[in-house]
């Protein structure tokens, strides 16, 4: 059966790790079962297996950066398969104090032991650095592992101080931390490997609570708090400085290939509007629709009606996509931005539209997007309007094929049947890639957004 | 509600939807949409925390009132 390889989360993307496993070894998996968290220079995504069966064996350490492609776990038939591991009966396991960056690590390459018998020893609480191999030129077996695990718990290296380096950790778990104050080094994880996650922290946060007497401010943080809070903004800052990166080059190359042509229309939107407050007069808060999800709705049925809008430019040729997968630009608080897919968005409704908007904008926020999230839009929509702008061209995801752009809605004055009145309209624009269509088409979809705009209750 | 008790309402709401703004520096008259960048979802999450924990839902036809850290303030404190 196939190892599950390092798969490529977007067009732009060359190389990714593992930042938290989702299954452990001996666990089975089925296939679209969610397996780990991939942090890829733009965020962090969830993704599934595409292989059914026994997880045996992750192939990859947390936080290795590999290319995509790269095996990173492997999946057998049936549990017979999978090789001896630890008893079936509940061992206490301690945490984790080996960090992929720490000194282990060097260890680690100096020795070369493979990621699989690293993992059966971190299963097993064995320290590799401090077992004698008898495999090929000293290496460490898996028979050396096992050995060394039944002659007892580490006694050959000294028990560290727990605090000498942090546990593993989830980077929820460290988000988590950073927010709640609460200090990683002294929590024991319950996740694989014996990392912390982010329940592990939301426990230890909820215990401190409930012991603190209404009132009271929190301890004073030790010092040793402050080197990890900058560690952490340090962290956020290089991952804003990735994703800069990422985008420039995503940015620079789509400017290369792709022969735009940007059209821009002025919409009505009064009806728009006033069927949406109709509707929200009913209901509550958490269900309110706003005017993006009527712009969104607009868009993924006009990309449904003009096809040479909605696909992908891939091997020199266009392919037409049957669904309209609905990208939909996020800004990112601290800066840059991604644009999942809603999937099959020209079929929801405005309310089915709210509510994926909303899920895919909190969870792309907090790096929590699936794989086909990212890798599937087929055309994408930005709303800057939001913000404040009256009209923005965009450059065009590659390799889609059109880019549409909303603007604030604004109050005009505006002309109908001779009578001059004021309404909300709001500035359409569509970047088109050339090699695909021409301005006809793309005027045709836009004046289809603003059809479609002009009977909301049919949306 | 006092104002007080409205205000520590609104920041708390805020917090949970704008982690990076610095809550307790935060004058009053921050404007949600130009100065915090609150975009349209982030708004209606605002309005959802504070409805929860102070049972004021807003009326979609005040939001265009309610711009500022402060109106939020006063709206809350004059109907909690």
């Amino acid at each position: 059966m196939p190892d599950l390889r390092m798969p490529s989360l977007g067009a732009d993307m060359e190389r990714g790790k593992v930042v938290e496993w989702l299954v452990r070894p001996g666990d089975y998996v089925h296939r679209g079962d969610l397996i780990a968290e991939v942090d890829t220079e733009k965020t962090v995504m969830e993704i599934e297996s595409f292989e059914e069966g026994v997880l045996a064996e992750y192939l990859v350490e947390l936080g290795q950066t590999v290319p995509v492609g790269t095996p990173i776990a492997r999946v057998t038939g049936t549990p017979a398969d999978v090789p001896a591991g630890p008893p079936a009966t509940p061992i206490a396991t301690p945490p984790d104090v080996a960090s992929p960056d720490g000194a282990a690590a060097t260890a680690a390459a100096e020795r070369a032991v493979p990621p699989p018998i690293r993992h059966l020893a971190h299963r097993l609480d064995v320290d590799v650095d401090h077992i004698d191999g008898t495999g090929p030129a000293g290496a460490v077996t898996r028979a050396d592992v096992e050995a060394a695990a039944s002659a007892g718990p580490r006694s050959s290296a000294p028990p560290e101080p727990a605090a000498a380096r942090p546990p593993r950790s989830s980077p929820r778990a460290r988000r988590l931390a950073d927010e709640l104050g609460v200090d990683l080094a002294r929590l024991t994880g319950t996740g694989p490997d014996g990392a912390v996650i982010g329940d592990d922290v939301r426990r230890a946060a909820e215990g401190r609570l409930e012991e603190r007497p209404a009132g009271a401010v929190p301890a004073p943080t030790a010092g040793g708090d402050g080197a990890d809070v900058r560690g952490e903004r340090a962290r956020a800052a290089e991952r804003t400085a990735s994703l800069r990166r990422a985008i420039g080059s995503l940015m620079a190359r789509s400017k290369r290939e792709i022969p735009h042509y940007y059209l821009s229309t002025t919409i009505d939107l009064s009806s728009a509007l006033e069927w949406m407050r109709d509707e929200n007069a009913d209901l509550p808060l958490a269900e309110r629709l706003v005017p993006a999800a009527l712009l969104l709705a607009a868009s993924a049925r006009a990309a449904k009606q003009v096809p040479e809008m909605n696909g992908l430019f891939v091997d020199g040729a266009f392919r037409p996509s049957d669904a309209v997968h609905l990208g939909v630009a996020v800004a990112l608080r601290g800066g840059g931005l991604v644009a999942p897919a809603i999937h099959d968005a020209e079929r929801l409704a405005p309310g089915e539209l709210m509510s994926a908007l909303r899920d895919v904008v909190a969870r792309a926020r907090a790096g929590r997007l699936r794989r086909t999230e990212m890798s599937d839009p087929t055309i994408t929509v930005t709303n800057l309007g939001d913000l404040g702008v009256e009209s923005v061209f965009g450059v065009i995801y590659a390799p889609q094929v059109a880019l549409v752009g909303f603007g604030r809605v604004v109050e005009r004055p505006w002309a109908i049947e001779g009578l001059l009145g004021v309404r909300p309209v709001v500035t359409a624009t569509l970047s088109a890639d050339h090699r695909v269509s021409d301005g006809l088409r793309g005027g045709r979809f836009l004046a289809l957004v603003d059809e479609l705009l002009q009977k909301p209750e049919e949306l | 509600m006092n104002e007080t008790d409205a205000r520590s309402a609104v920041l708390q709401a805020l917090r949970e939807v704008a982690p990076d703004v610095e809550a307790e520096d935060l004058d009053p008259g921050a404007r949600l949409r130009q100065d915090l960048e609150l975009d349209s979802l982030d708004f209606l999450r605002l309005l959802e925390l504070l409805a929860a924990s102070t049972g004021v839902a807003a009326q979609e036809e005040d939001y265009a009132s309610l711009t500022t850290v402060q109106s939020l303030v006063d709206y809350v404190a004059a109907r909690a």
